[in-house]
């Protein structure tokens, strides 16, 4: 197993590698960048000489190779550079806004396990009933509607009836505390977009654990259990749950990287100061370094859920072993 | 029972043979046996033609600004689902934003995987190095969560709808070609390709004429699945402020302001939505039905 894992992290190398190559290369394709959106970004007259000397300062006129080779040398010396907007260290700007998008991906997460483990169940247990079906529409409009506009739609919401209850609009504070500073506020800030998220990621496990339920509860062993007089909710929890739960782990796992993405849009809705947001205005800005970095950021957490999920894999089901 | 009498089995009869049905009849068949996709697929029509008759069936001009008429709550004179904050309709904006919606999701669902298909199956036919170093490409395209590649493309293309199509597309590609790959290796190993390289078939003709139409279920499965994927993404690139830009009606784009607007105009923050989430539930439903058709081994239970 510490073989398999080592070597999944050496293919991995290549993989981080090319990615840096193709988010370096891709930024620089186009002419354009950060000093003439700072300067020249509102459609002023910008100075040459000024934007010349911006490019100086920020190393935007020293060779593609030198220039990558500083953006990929930083990964190992833990010196990642500037933002080439805000000028403060890329690490500072990244550490001061991961505990926010950690917290809400991870309640998203436990939304979503939270909804869909017990209505996929109930899905593939009634199959074919009103219940099923309600189960399954509520599934597939997780799927359609946007997390964003849920988004909006549960803050317009939350303004209406505490309008309507309490006469005063009500909205989740915008300012961050940490969970442990104050954790009420804190928790009234950040379910909502937890809740915004994980509803999408649901949709997907929902879907998933009913298939999977689906497929055990017709196996024989389910049977027997059945055979032999056992009380249902036993026959379910223990014999086929615990088998049908593989691929929903695995889906709810993936999903997790995906998070980080779907943060992007979340956050941008209820002006959360996450990463999410950073890494949008990074973009609008031609920030080229602190875009590139958080992109490999995504990729590196990408990477290591899917291996996590290969090796938990392994550790659920004794019948999968890796070599 | 006289033993000159031949009773036939009933499977030698064959009256059973089904007579040619009619078109009507078909469709009947398509409802009873699809009836959510057909459900899908009548969202998907109606788009169309409401798309293609824009100009006959909305109301106001979609640009037209009309500072008289700023924040109209829906059903005042004439504005069924009121207006914005420039004063412009809300349904005609909503109804020429369909034409944006489904242009993007055409246009990158098709595209997108028809280069998908060729870099598959041309990956899956040459094999060896060829096959290598493009999986290894898309390995690292595949190591990137949907929208980060999408807004990275956005980030140096600029904003725009071609360049949102642009970026829609590259991240396509590579989900329809791992797909289609893994089809085309077992058809790779039939004889009949082997007898058209005997038979001395350039490689183009053997992968477009032998291989392409075998690899057809999974390519219409995946383009199906684009199509819905494809509007949420322009929705939310646009509504992100970096996807089509005003004043051309875009669902996601209308969305982006609406927060603003919550005490004035509330209804600026539901039609749009609505609208895309009415569409992607339409196009999945069919995307759906039409996996099933296609793939029985998928078959949803």
């Amino acid at each position: 197993m510490g073989k398999y894992i080592l070597k999944r992290i050496l293919l991995m190398l290549p993989t981080l590698f090319g990615a840096a190559i193709l988010i370096f290369f891709l930024l620089r394709l186009v002419p354009g960048d950060v000093c003439e959106v700072r300067l020249a970004g509102a459609g002023l007259y910008a100075d040459p000489e000024a934007i010349k000397i911006c490019r100086e300062n920020l190393g935007l006129n020293d060779p593609m190779m030198v220039q990558f080779w500083t953006f990929v040398s930083g990964f190992f010396t833990w010196d990642l550079g500037v933002s080439m907007w805000t000028g403060a260290p890329v690490l500072h700007e990244i550490e001061i806004r991961f505990e926010l998008s950690l917290q809400v991906a991870i309640m998203a997460t436990f939304v979503a396990t939270v909804i869909s483990i017990p209505l996929g169940i109930i899905s593939a247990v009634k199959q074919n009933t009103g219940l099923d079906y309600a189960v399954r529409g509520f599934a597939i409009a997780g799927i359609a509607i946007p997390s964003f506009w849920l988004g909006l739609l549960i803050i317009l919401g939350l303004l209406i009836l505490t309008q309507h209850f309490t006469g005063e609009p009500w909205m989740p504070p915008i300012d961050y505390r940490p969970i442990w500073v104050d954790p009420m506020y804190n928790l009234s800030q950040l379910i909502w977009p937890a809740i915004a998220t994980g509803y999408r990621y649901s949709a997907v496990a929902t879907r998933m654990t009913r298939s999977a339920m689906l497929e055990v509860l017709r196996e024989d062993y389910v049977r027997t259990a059945r055979a032999k007089g056992m009380i249902e909710k036993v026959v379910i929890n223990r014999h086929a749950l615990k088998n049908a739960l593989l691929p929903v782990v695995t889906i709810i796992a993936l999903e997790f990287a995906f998070l980080m993405g779907g943060l992007v849009v979340t956050e941008q809705v209820f002006n959360l100061n996450g990463l999410g947001k950073l890494f949008v205005e990074s973009v609008g800005n031609q920030d080229f370094n602190m875009t590139q970095n958080l992109v490999m950021l995504v990729v590196l957490i990408f990477a290591l859920t899917n291996l996590i999920v290969d090796v938990a894999y392994a550790w659920l089901d004794p019948r999968i072993r890796y070599s | 029972m006289s033993p000159d009498v031949i009773t036939i089995p009933a499977v030698m009869q064959f009256d059973e043979v089904a007579p040619k049905k009619s078109l009507a009849q078909k469709s009947v068949d398509l409802v009873r046996k699809q009836p959510l996709g057909t459900f899908g697929l009548g969202i998907v029509v109606v788009m169309l033609v409401t798309a293609v008759l824009a100009e006959y069936i909305s109301p106001y001009n979609p640009v037209q600004e009309n500072f008289a008429a700023m924040f109209a709550p829906p059903g005042t004179d004439g504005h069924l689902f009121g207006t914005d904050e420039f004063g412009r309709d809300i349904l005609t904006r909503l109804i020429y934003g369909s034409r944006t919606a489904l242009l993007v999701g055409f246009v990158c669902a098709l595209v997108g995987s028809s280069i998908g298909l060729v870099i598959g199956v041309a990956s899956a036919y040459f094999s060896g190095v060829v096959d290598l170093i493009l999986q290894r490409i898309l390995d690292v395209f595949m190591a990137f969560p949907l929208i980060i590649l999408a807004l990275a493309v956005v980030a140096t293309l600029g904003t725009g709808i071609q360049n949102v199509m642009i970026a829609i597309i590259l991240v396509f590609v590579p989900r329809c070609a791992r797909v289609v790959r893994s089809n085309a290796l077992a058809i790779r190993e039939i004889p009949y390709v082997d007898a058209a390289r005997a038979l001395g078939f350039s490689h183009m003709r053997i992968i477009l004429r032998h291989m392409v139409p075998n690899v057809m279920a999974p390519y219409l499965i995946m383009a199906t699945t684009f199509l819905g994927q494809a509007i949420l993404l322009e929705a939310s690139l646009s509504f992100l402020g970096l996807g089509v830009q005003d004043p051309i009606p875009a669902w996601g784009l209308m969305l982006t302001n609406a927060s603003e607007y919550f005490e004035a105009a509330p209804w600026l923050a539901i039609y749009p939505g609505v609208a895309i989430s009415l569409s992607v539930f339409g196009f999945n439903l069919f995307g759906d039905a039409v996996r099933d058709t296609l793939d029985p081994k998928l078959r949803s239970r």
